[in-house]
């Protein structure tokens, strides 16, 4: 057994650009660029990009949402990049993801009952009606929500216990590795440092192997072992949290680091609005 | 020094009567000319409420039942309606928070910025034109000319809040309420944002309500801090000040809570549930003692 839980070589994904007719061959859109990553068996890896730098296509990738254009992907040792959907089909019980609006990811017709333990059914691994309701409210408690949460419909939550009962429909089938996508940056400050302690000891307790998308570096920090920073589809630095936050050494990480605003006042953050560091962002009209 | 904008104990009721909930419990807030002052609370706490009712863009099913709002010395709930309207946009003006629906799809960016021109100022079109022209050029889009006659879908998410920025400045306001105006951005987009901002806020001398739940965007550009929870100010004074030494427990805990780059994990605590149960309680109570009558 390989310590290496999911590993990726020169993984890339393109789309075809609409043309301007109809039968020319499309042009293709490079999302994702030659990424080579492993994600060491029971630790997390935070992706952080801006917005268009590729990171959740790179998360959809990890767990075959979509189909790379080129490059390897191989979990547990085995290549699956080009498996297609009955092969896959066992893997998913082993690979979740969890998403960021959990608004829009849980069924609002259906109880939370039923939404923990559907992927339980459709793997043959419930024992009835009421081992179902025992396993949901087994979820449930693992997410520190109240058990009575079963017959509970999504739009009874608040945001954070969404969130967790998003979190716990992706435990549910014991899975080795999951894709958390900009889970907490729809919370306030008071339920996301909850949210992030939470995933932290789910973690230690499950042995869990994780990715964690954000744009946010200072979330990573709390919760990441390793870190890999995307710009326009390509990491362009990767290594422990210590590490690149400590002595970040490409360009790009720095200005990130840099543009974070942390709560200390600062004379002067303001003050370099010099033309250079408007220049990247005036660009051409998109 | 004479606040430029004294709100005073002001109260916000939602939805129907006898069903109604209470949005503001006697909030109260002093902007002094020229100033920053940040208003911040997570979501509930009122915040976006206090700044629409300021600029009297409350739901249609929102009323304030209690308190004044004075601007410039002058009453503004006490107002005729048509005279507040000539105030908007002309003296108080808006940064909207969300950069993608905030402007009209369908009308070149220029035109919308000359409408605002020419109807508080009276410009004549071409006037209008060439000082949208120059506004661009001041919230640093590189060649206005061009993007005066592109639509709004035609330009990035960074550059759209420019140009709402260069709108809010248009009429040369005295006071501007800025409501979540970088939330939506890139952190590194963001900081470009705020750096204009306070270049025209110097330039333009106008003073900011800067409506945000970042108590990092907070330290960044505001003097003076509000806290907000449940309608109500649980502190305020000097951003070093409030940061550095927070009074009351919720201020504290936020700060807490807040993950920080440059803090290992370990130093993040987050916000105990009862200390937010306890804070909704006493609000509760509160608006117990309104409906009986009694003063609180």
């Amino acid at each position: 057994m390989s310590d290496i839980l999911l590993r990726t070589a020169g993984l890339s994904f393109a789309y075809p650009e609409r043309g301007s007719s109809p039968f020319a061959r499309p042009a293709m859109r490079q999302v994702v660029k030659d990424v080579d990553l492993a994600v060491p068996r029971g630790s997390v890896l935070g992706l952080v990009g801006e917005s268009g730098s590729g990171k959740t296509t790179l998360g959809r990738l990890m767990v075959r949402l979509l189909q790379p254009t080129s490059g390897s992907i191989q979990f547990d040792g085995a290549e699956i990049g080009r498996l297609g959907e009955v092969e896959m089909r066992p893997l998913r019980a082993r690979i979740q993801m969890i998403f960021q609006d959990p608004q829009s990811s849980l069924n609002p017709r259906l109880r939370l009952g039923v939404t923990l333990t559907r992927q339980l059914k459709v793997f043959g691994r419930l024992k009835g009606r009421q081992d179902a309701r025992d396993r949901a409210a087994d979820l449930l408690e693992l997410v520190g929500l109240p058990t009575g949460f079963v017959d509970r419909y999504p739009h009874e939550l608040s945001g954070g216990q969404r969130q967790r009962a998003g979190i716990a429909r992706a435990l549910a089938l014991q899975p080795d590795f999951i894709v958390a996508d900009e889970i907490v940056s729809g919370l306030d400050v008071s339920t996301q440092a909850h949210v992030l302690l939470l995933l932290k000891e789910l973690r230690a307790r499950l042995g869990l192997t994780m990715v964690f998308i954000s744009h946010d570096l200072s979330v990573v920090r709390v919760l990441c072992d390793d870190v890999a920073i995307l710009k326009a589809g390509e990491v362009v630095e990767s290594g422990p949290v210590e590490r690149i936050f400590s002595s970040p050494q490409h360009e790009y990480t720095r200005s990130l680091l840099a543009a974070i605003p942390l709560p200390d006042v600062e004379p002067g953050w303001l003050d370099d609005a010099g033309p250079a560091s408007i220049q990247h962002l005036q660009g051409s009209a998109a | 020094m004479t606040a430029i904008l004294a709100v005073r104990d002001l109260h916000v009721a939602i939805g129907r009567r006898g069903h109604a909930a209470n949005v503001l419990r006697g909030a109260s807030v002093d902007v002094e000319p020229g100033e920053v002052r940040g208003l911040v609370g997570e979501s509930g706490a009122g915040k976006s409420m206090l700044g629409r009712a300021i600029l009297g863009l409350l739901p249609a099913n929102a009323v304030i039942t209690a308190g004044t709002i004075a601007f410039e010395g002058r009453d503004l709930l006490a107002m005729p309606e048509p005279e507040r309207r000539k105030l908007l946009g002309r003296r108080i003006a808006l940064i909207p928070q969300d950069p993608m629906t905030s402007l009209n799809p369908v009308r070149r960016v220029g035109a919308q910025i000359a409408a605002v021109l020419s109807h508080h100022l009276g410009l004549s079109k071409r006037q209008a034109r060439a000082r949208a022209g120059e506004l661009l050029a001041e919230v640093a889009i590189r060649e206005p000319g061009r993007v005066l006659d592109l639509y709004p879908h035609e330009i990035s998410g960074g550059m759209r809040q420019r140009v709402l920025i260069a709108m809010a400045f248009a009429c040369n306001p005295s006071l501007i309420i800025a409501d979540e105006p970088t939330t939506a951005l890139d952190v590194t987009v963001q900081r470009q944002v705020l750096q204009l901002v306070e270049r025209l806020r110097q330039s333009h001398g106008a003073a900011i309500l800067f409506v945000t739940h970042d108590l990092g965007v907070v330290a960044k550009i505001c003097r003076t801090m509000t806290v907000l929870h449940a309608g109500r100010v649980l502190e305020d004074g000097m951003t070093a000040d409030v940061l550095a030494r927070p009074r009351h427990p919720y201020t504290r805990a936020l700060l807490a809570a807040t993950p920080r780059a440059d803090r290992p994990a370990e130093a993040l605590r987050p916000v105990p549930p009862a200390l937010i149960e306890s804070l909704w309680s006493e609000a509760h109570r509160l608006d117990r003692l309104a409906d009986a009558g009694l003063p609180s």
